[in-house]
């Protein structure tokens, strides 16, 4: 780790968020865009990993095992959601999913 | 003594009729009304055989506020004994009467039930113990009076004569209220015995030109009651309603309220000279003008409408030449005589089948002679003639009179003359000659003859049965005795040229008045269009605050600042929302674009404010 500057992490950290912002936002496939959120919560986590090792500090680790935890949570819902939807509307296209709207 | 068992008859039957009636048989509903008035007679009767005076009840306490209280309290001296005897006497007359005049009239009930919440709130006033009692029985016999002037609720005219009783009497009323507030904040309480006690003491000292004030501002809530110059136009429109309303309230008993305060505000009155003389003279006026229009008006209810008036301002000339007593006096004969003239009237209209106006009637002697010899025997009272019960009290205000002021006496003589004429042309042009009509009279039933005989007799008699001056002698002391030969021969001389008169223009040479008529134009004219009085009301009043409120009040303060402000919070909020309502698209990208943005937003403002990327 001493080779590796800390703005290294961080920048790798802001690209795959950046990435993860951008399939979310552009993409229509709700798996791509599901899988666009996990990427962002790892972008997150990478950047509480970098800091908590800088800082010797135990904090960051936690968190990102929070949001480890809770984006398996998300994951096994999520992907019950989109097997459903497909189910019944055999598209995957998330502007096609509108029915809450008005 | 119970007295709270007076006013609750009339109430209850007010409440049983009124809530209940609609389902009552006719009979149920007269049993009620007529049972509950006589009940309270009955009581009344009771009370004053037994040991009553000086007995104030106390029920509850009102108003409770520092040192200041008021209670529903009840009290019975003399003058209220007179009152609680005419107003359950003669009302309970009028409430038989009423049966057979309103047999063949809709909303049966409701008027019985009026009627006996009228007898209720007409007790109360009389019972009162403080102003604030007498106050709520004042208002409420004005309710009543309201609600039985339109009785006719379908007729606009009637509904319209109520509207413009209820608001004359509102500027009386708050002349009343304003003196009341005086009383308190110079007496601290409104109890009849403090406040005449205090003001007989001098304790507190309350100056004359206050109580002056005092007097003044009661005499304008009297004004509107009473039907006094200049709050008298109310009382004609008045006989919109049923008969028997105009008997009961507009004749025998609410009217008179104002010379019953005024005579129980005696001792302020008696602190307050300029005000008692100014009771005499608005007393006098409204006697003398009213009787002057009175001799020209051609409906039957009219006519007494306009007696009713003058008579009124006999009663407040009585008190306010000092003779209290002699006021009252004339308000008891003049319920027997007065009502007894309406509920005649009333029988000549129910005969006629509605006719009121003199000029269709004629000849109705020989028709009708239960109704004509009772109205005759209230026609001799109030003409003043001798030994009849008009006799005995207008006789007591014109000798007090001409004590105090001959002109006043002189007056008052006149006034007494033309009294007899238009009483005698009303019953010449109804009774005598032929009859220019086109229905068919026909006497009116037992029930209503029964109440005219029984009020007739009381109008010949009563002057004589009822001393109401030796009576009443503990609270009005009376003149000395003096010879008053001289003025009483002439009033009567008066009255009975009157009568004279009128027989010489309605019976003798009936085309005497057209050319008199024709002589005097101008007057004429002006008389009888009762000296354009409402219309100088309208062009004075009523119009500038009809246009002021319409044009001014609505069409501008309303229409455009009370309405532009509601309206423009309406648009203001509309256009707003029209904007944001873009923000809410349902689009979820949209919102996560928002997100980025605003983090972005974030991140560049809090590294501008670290200051700036190094």
């Amino acid at each position: 780790m001493t080779g590796v500057p800390l703005s290294w992490y961080l920048i790798l950290s802001a690209v795959l968020f950046a990435l993860g912002v951008a399939g979310f936002l552009f993409r229509r496939n709700i798996i791509t865009v599901f899988m666009s959120i996990e990427l962002m919560l790892n972008a997150v986590n990478l950047s509480f990993i970098t800091f908590s090792y800088q800082l010797r500090q135990v904090n960051g680790h936690i968190y990102s095992f929070f949001v480890m935890v809770v984006a398996a949570a998300e994951a096994a819902v999520g992907l019950a959601i989109i097997l459903t939807v497909f189910r019944n509307r055999s598209t995957l296209n998330i502007d096609d999913v509108s029915s809450m709207k008005n | 003594m119970q007295l709270w068992l007076i006013p609750i008859f009339p109430l209850a039957g007010f409440l049983l009729n009124g809530i209940l009636g609609r389902r009552f048989s006719k009979a149920i509903v007269n049993t009620i009304a007529i049972g509950s008035v006589l009940l309270s007679f009955v009581w009344v009767l009771k009370t004053l055989a037994g040991p009553w005076e000086l007995n104030p009840e106390h029920y509850f306490t009102w108003i409770a506020s520092g040192d200041f209280h008021v209670g529903l309290d009840f009290s019975v001296d003399r003058l209220t004994a007179v009152m609680l005897l005419v107003v359950t006497g003669v009302g309970s007359l009028i409430h038989i009467y009423s049966i057979g005049y309103m047999a063949h009239e809709g909303g049966y009930y409701r008027f019985f039930a009026y009627l006996n919440l009228f007898m209720f709130f007409m007790l109360t006033l009389v019972l009162g113990a403080n102003y604030l009692v007498l106050f709520i029985g004042w208002e409420g016999v004005g309710l009543c009076s309201y609600l039985l002037i339109g009785f006719y609720f379908d007729k606009k005219f009637a509904t319209d004569a109520g509207n413009k009783a209820f608001i004359v009497n509102r500027i009386g009323d708050f002349g009343f209220s304003l003196a009341m507030f005086l009383i308190v904040v110079n007496f601290g309480t409104l109890d009849f015995g403090t406040v005449f006690g205090g003001v007989a003491a001098g304790k507190p000292a309350v100056s004359e030109a206050t109580l002056t004030a005092i007097a003044f501002l009661l005499l304008v809530g009297a004004c509107g009651k009473s039907a006094q110059i200049p709050l008298y136009v109310w009382l004609p429109d008045a006989m919109a309603g049923p008969t028997p309303v105009s008997a009961l309230i507009h004749a025998a008993t609410m009217v008179t309220a104002g010379v019953y305060m005024v005579a129980r505000s005696e001792a302020i009155y008696r602190h307050a000279p300029a005000a008692l003389e100014a009771v005499a003279i608005i007393g006098l006026l409204t006697a003398f003008f009213a009787a002057t229009i009175g001799l020209l008006q051609n409906d039957i209810k009219k006519v007494f409408a306009y007696s009713t008036i003058s008579q009124l301002g006999y009663m407040f000339l009585g008190a306010g030449v000092g003779a209290f007593s002699a006021g009252i006096y004339h308000l008891v004969t003049h319920a027997f005589f007065k009502a007894l003239l309406f509920l005649g009237a009333g029988s000549v209209i129910h005969a006629l089948g509605g006719e009121q106006d003199l000029r269709n009637m004629g000849g109705l002697r020989k028709k009708i002679p239960w109704t004509f010899w009772t109205v005759l025997c209230a026609a001799v009272a109030i003409a003043g003639v001798p030994p009849f019960s008009g006799f005995y009290s207008k006789d007591a205000i014109l000798l007090a009179a001409d004590r105090h002021a001959p002109w006043m006496y002189w007056v008052g003589v006149l006034t007494a003359g033309m009294t007899a004429f238009y009483v005698f042309r009303a019953i010449f042009m109804a009774f005598f000659g032929t009859y220019r009509g086109q229905a068919h009279p026909h006497e009116s039933p037992a029930v209503m003859i029964g109440p005219l005989a029984v009020l007739a007799a009381l109008s010949l008699a009563g002057g004589y049965l009822f001393n109401v001056p030796k009576y009443l002698e503990p609270l009005f002391p009376l003149a000395p005795e003096g010879s008053d030969l001289g003025p009483m021969v002439v009033s009567v001389a008066v009255g009975l040229a009157g009568i004279a008169l009128a027989w010489l223009f309605y019976v003798a040479r009936p085309g005497l008045p057209d050319s008199l008529a024709a002589s005097f134009s101008g007057v004429y004219k002006l008389i009888y269009n009762k000296y354009f009085v409402d219309e100088i009301y309208a062009a004075v009043v009523v119009n500038p605050v009809v246009t002021g409120s319409r044009e001014v009040l609505w069409k501008s303060v309303d229409a455009t600042v009370i309405d532009g402000a509601v309206n423009g919070a309406g648009t203001v909020s509309q256009g707003v929302g029209g904007l944001l309502k873009r923000l809410q698209s349902g689009n979820i990208r949209t919102y996560a674009v928002w997100v980025l943005l605003g983090s972005v937003l974030v991140l560049v403002a809090m590294g501008l404010a670290a200051g700036g990327i190094r």
